[in-house]
């Protein structure tokens, strides 16, 4: 098995607050990994301590094979890391000022130095995958928000990334445009992309995620196949947890 | 008391061509100051949002020094100061073109920070994870877009800039008002000359507050 990410006693705090608590977790190729929680549990400062966007204070983290130092020490292997690692913002995070088809083509050519014409059939093509090949040249505000966050995978997908970061990438959409993104994430995992999603969306945790994982105050309390943590879970808190999001 | 004035047109007529000499020197020093405070304005204000505190302390204390000080003094501390620790006189016009620029530049500072500040915590997260660098992710992401909200705030401090080049008369340029100044000592018709200077003044300034708004309506069109 290859490890993608790996933890091991991971601690992040906050000021005085401990958000994440001796965090082990690691991801294999291939596997989607989806983290759930209330909100405030950790959960997303978890997969952002992955790409760097969170400096982590103690214990061990490793990106395809790169290692990252507490504290934002080692900034070479945090710029390879974030080379491979795409993400996906629950507020999108589009570039206002940049037509869509240049928020796709941007990093390939800022970061890798991708000719403009290859960068721009390959924005093309994503822009086809994910469904919004006729908005090409439109400003991100012009598009819907379900839109403009299938954008926002394409311009992740565009570095040819090994592994994807989804934080609550459906939570700032209307309910009816929630499937259209859900859609493209699948779409993607059935492709064998490697994927660490959180997200609120159980139904999809359920049917996509090869492994589920609750959060509890900055713990792991459970993780396992999502029918065992869903049907079974041995946790109380867990429990609690799911009873509670999973009544209506 | 009775005032027996009559706004004499003829003699507003006449200084026209005399003032109209002073356009090019109000214009120079002007633009020619806020170009070079434009280039002040980015280097300081970037520098004072720096997370490095020797960086950051002399930005601030620039600013601090040049918002905190009439531009007066500024100007009077150039021409008349300046010279005695360089050895040697500076001209009129250098030295307004001095004041303006470090003066503006102190503001445009201010400009350059808010822009830069206001602008949304997310685009910089989606260019680093985008493997962007902090430099790459700053000029292409973050700038062009605090750059558009600066349009504003700049054009109302090259307005103010424009009218403080009229205390340079103090020292001598040939701007508006000194050309108003010495037309006057020959002619003794103030009210006419000086609402000649001032409808002068009012015509540069509506005339860029006039592009400003295109420029501006422009670059918000695509946003």
């Amino acid at each position: 098995m290859t490890h993608i990410v790996q933890m091991k006693g991971m601690n992040k705090y906050f000021g005085k607050l401990h958000v994440l608590k001796d965090i082990d977790l690691s991801v294999e190729q291939g596997e989607v990994v989806v983290i759930i929680g209330a909100s405030g549990s950790g959960k997303s400062t978890l997969i952002r301590c992955v790409n760097g966007l969170e400096e982590f204070e103690s214990g061990h983290l490793e990106v395809e094979g790169q290692k990252l130092a507490p504290k934002g020490g080692n900034q070479e292997a945090l710029s390879n890391i974030r080379k491979e690692v795409g993400m996906v913002f629950q507020q999108f995070n589009l570039f206002p000022h940049l037509t869509v088809k240049k928020n796709i083509m941007l990093a390939p050519q800022k970061v890798k130095n991708t000719p403009q014409t290859v960068a721009n059939a390959t924005a093309e093509r994503l822009l086809e995958r994910v469904g919004i090949g006729s908005q090409a040249d439109k400003y991100p505000t012009h598009l819907s928000g379900g839109q403009q966050q299938r954008v926002a995978i394409a311009r992740a997908l565009a570095m040819e990334p090994r592994l994807m970061l989804f934080d609550e990438p459906t939570s700032a959409l209307d309910p009816e445009m929630i499937g259209e993104v859900l859609d493209v994430m699948r779409e993607l995992a059935r492709e064998g992309m490697t994927m660490m999603v959180v997200t609120h969306e159980m139904g999809f945790a359920r049917e996509v995620a090869d492994r589920v994982i609750y959060i509890h105050e900055g713990q792991i309390v459970e993780q396992g196949k999502p029918d065992d943590v869903f049907d079974n879970p041995q946790n109380e808190r867990t429990q609690a947890f799911l009873s509670r999001v999973l009544a209506h | 008391m009775d005032s027996q004035f009559q706004f004499d047109w003829q003699a507003a007529i006449n200084s026209i061509p005399f003032l109209i000499k002073g356009i090019p020197y109000t214009l120079l020093i002007s633009f020619g100051g806020l170009m070079i405070g434009f280039a002040l304005g980015i280097i300081f204000g970037l520098l004072s949002i720096n997370k490095k505190w020797f960086l950051r302390w002399p930005a601030t204390a620039y600013i601090e020094i040049f918002r905190g000080t009439p531009i007066l003094v500024q100007v009077l501390f150039i021409f008349y100061g300046l010279p005695d620790l360089i050895g040697g006189p500076i001209d009129p016009l250098t030295a307004g073109i001095a004041a303006i620029a470090l003066n503006s530049g102190a503001y445009i500072s201010e400009v350059v920070r808010g822009g830069v500040q206001s602008i949304d915590k997310g685009q910089s997260e989606a260019g680093l994870s985008l493997g962007l660098s902090r430099t790459q992710t700053f000029w292409s992401i973050i700038w062009p877009q605090a750059f558009r909200r600066m349009i504003p705030p700049l054009g109302n401090q090259a307005i103010v800039s424009i009218k403080d080049t009229s205390l340079f008369s103090v020292i001598g340029v040939g701007e508006l008002v000194r050309q108003g100044q010495v037309y006057i000592a020959s002619t003794f018709t103030a009210f006419e000359v000086y609402f000649v200077v001032a409808i002068m003044y009012l015509a540069i300034t509506l005339s860029l507050s006039l592009i400003l708004r295109l420029v501006e309506r422009r670059g918000l069109a695509s946003v």
